[in-house]
């Protein structure tokens, strides 16, 4: 295996029309890499455990950078640069979650060059599918974490089917708190997803993280008017606080009428494939005040149905923790 | 090879290379413009020791192709320096011990110098977390927030007398 640290040989497209980029990628089918911030991407090339012959740089299209107000919320560029997201003064105000969120990705450089788009759009840190083993993800039959001797401290606790690798995108977890929806283009058709249903488990795709296909580009995410404003929580908890992945992380939005929360959304991410809703707390809290009670009573709800390999035990009431010190406001 | 032709500037000079498609923009630093300061730790990102600004953002140039610095700025260690006066931040590095074996140097400097550029009176807090890209494995990272600590309150002291001075 190479090591880490020489890019291969390898074709490079510089369109500059998202209907060409994504022509290209349909011309290609699998031998194409669609190229956003390049922050995952270059480790997998490196490594040699993607295949990829030509790599199709988002970074020439003008139109996917920048963040505009929209009739009802937000629209931020699929490539705008994480650093963007979380210093934009309309996103700070609005939508404090996702800034925090994006603030909290890598180190400072890899938010410089890393993008939104990217950042939800990345594969699995899984270790031993990016050592390029044969696992059900990468098309074989074997989990490797999963075994007596894997290493899968890591790993999912929730919705885990056969692999049991985990969603490492930070501000996944904060976009499907805010309901978000992603643009994505292909041809000349755009659909819009929610995010919520962009990311995808293994049980509906062993194979495929998100829901993007060939030719399909993430041109946008709309962040909708309905939680603008909201008070919101973001924690991520992690070995070093800096270019580390999370272990356990929450994304939290409320929106209450006087005491009481009317409406709420909790996230945890790497707990699972997809960022996880927990939606038997989100109904639990409703009509009651952000408080230590209500956090009490309803954080056990958070990691029902868990179940833990052998090294992350850990995870469950770490959910739990977070979803508390969410609540406690 | 499918040659990309990138036109760029480097410290302030003009540079025109052919690189591969492929080629990050580390390699092309040092192995076609012969700026072998951004040093490659990891190359992945962890460690920071090829950080360089491109169009005022601090980056990791081992995750960054030739071919997209296209019409960019890059700054490099090696334009820090002015002729043979060094910059505040590498007289400070100096005077306060804050390198040990020196391969992670150069990007702390560059990270140091794009932290400066954006907030020139960081406090302790900020100095780390802006540093918090980069690796080191010998000091400890006091001397080094020291020492960047002290070059900004050096530079503010020269803007300032530059400020007054115009006013003269």
């Amino acid at each position: 295996m190479a090591a880490h640290d020489v890019m291969p040989d390898i074709e490079l497209f510089q369109p500059v029309t998202v209907e060409d980029a994504s022509a290209i990628a349909r011309r290609l089918e699998g031998r194409g890499w669609v190229l956003a911030g390049g922050q995952d991407t270059y480790g997998w090339l490196k490594d040699r455990a993607k295949t990829a012959t030509a790599m199709i740089d988002l970074g020439t299209i003008e139109a996917l950078s920048g963040i505009e107000e929209t009739a009802d919320g937000v629209r931020i560029g699929a490539m705008t640069t994480l650093r963007t997201v979380s210093r934009d003064p309309l996103i700070r105000e609005r939508y404090a979650l996702l800034a925090e969120a994006a603030g909290k990705v890598a180190s400072p450089q890899i938010r410089n060059q890393g993008t939104l788009g990217g950042n939800v759009a990345q594969d699995t840190r899984c270790w031993y599918y990016r050592r390029g083993l044969s696992c059900y993800r990468a098309g074989g039959n074997i989990c490797y974490a999963d075994s007596p001797e894997g290493m899968n401290r890591e790993h999912a606790i929730l919705g885990a089917s056969r692999c049991v690798a985990v969603s490492p995108s930070d501000t996944g977890t904060a976009l499907v708190a805010l309901d978000a929806v992603m643009v994505i283009q292909n041809g000349g058709s755009v659909r819009r997803v929610p995010a919520a249903k962009f990311f995808v488990g293994p049980a509906v795709n062993i194979t495929h993280m998100t829901v993007l296909r060939e030719g399909d580009i993430l041109t946008a995410i709309e962040l909708p008017a309905a939680w603008a404003g909201a008070e919101h929580y973001f924690e991520k908890v992690a070995d070093r606080d800096v270019w580390d992945f999370a272990l356990v992380s929450i994304a939290a939005a409320f929106r209450t009428s006087g005491n009481a929360i009317e409406d709420a959304r909790l996230v945890c991410g790497a707990v699972s494939c997809v960022p996880h809703r927990l939606n038997a707390v989100e109904r639990a809290v409703i009509g009651r005040p952000r408080s230590e009670e209500t956090a009490e009573s309803v954080a056990g709800l958070a990691s029902q149905g868990a179940k833990p390999l052998n090294f992350n035990h850990f995870k469950a009431p770490l959910m739990e923790n977070l979803v508390k010190r969410a609540l406690r406001s | 090879m499918n040659g990309v032709q990138v036109s760029t500037t480097v410290n302030g000079d003009v540079e025109e290379f052919v690189c591969h498609p492929g080629e990050t923009l580390l390699e092309v630093l040092r192995n076609r413009l012969g700026l072998t300061g951004a040093k490659e730790g990891c190359g992945t990102g962890d460690c920071g020791a090829c950080s360089v600004i491109v169009d005022g953002q601090l980056v990791c140039s081992c995750l960054v192709l030739g071919a997209e610095v296209e019409g960019r700025k890059v700054a490099t260690v090696e334009g820090l320096a002015d002729g043979n006066r060094l910059h505040p931040l590498q007289d400070k590095f100096l005077e306060h011990a804050a390198l040990q074996c020196g391969i992670c140097t150069p990007g702390f400097l560059v990270a140091a110098k794009a932290l400066l550029d954006d907030n020139p009176d960081p406090t302790e807090e900020e100095i780390r977390y802006a540093l918090a890209g980069n690796l080191c494995r010998c000091t400890g990272y006091d001397k080094i927030v020291r020492a960047v600590d002290a070059a900004a309150a050096e530079l503010r002291k020269s803007s300032k007398k530059k400020a007054s001075g115009r006013k003269k």
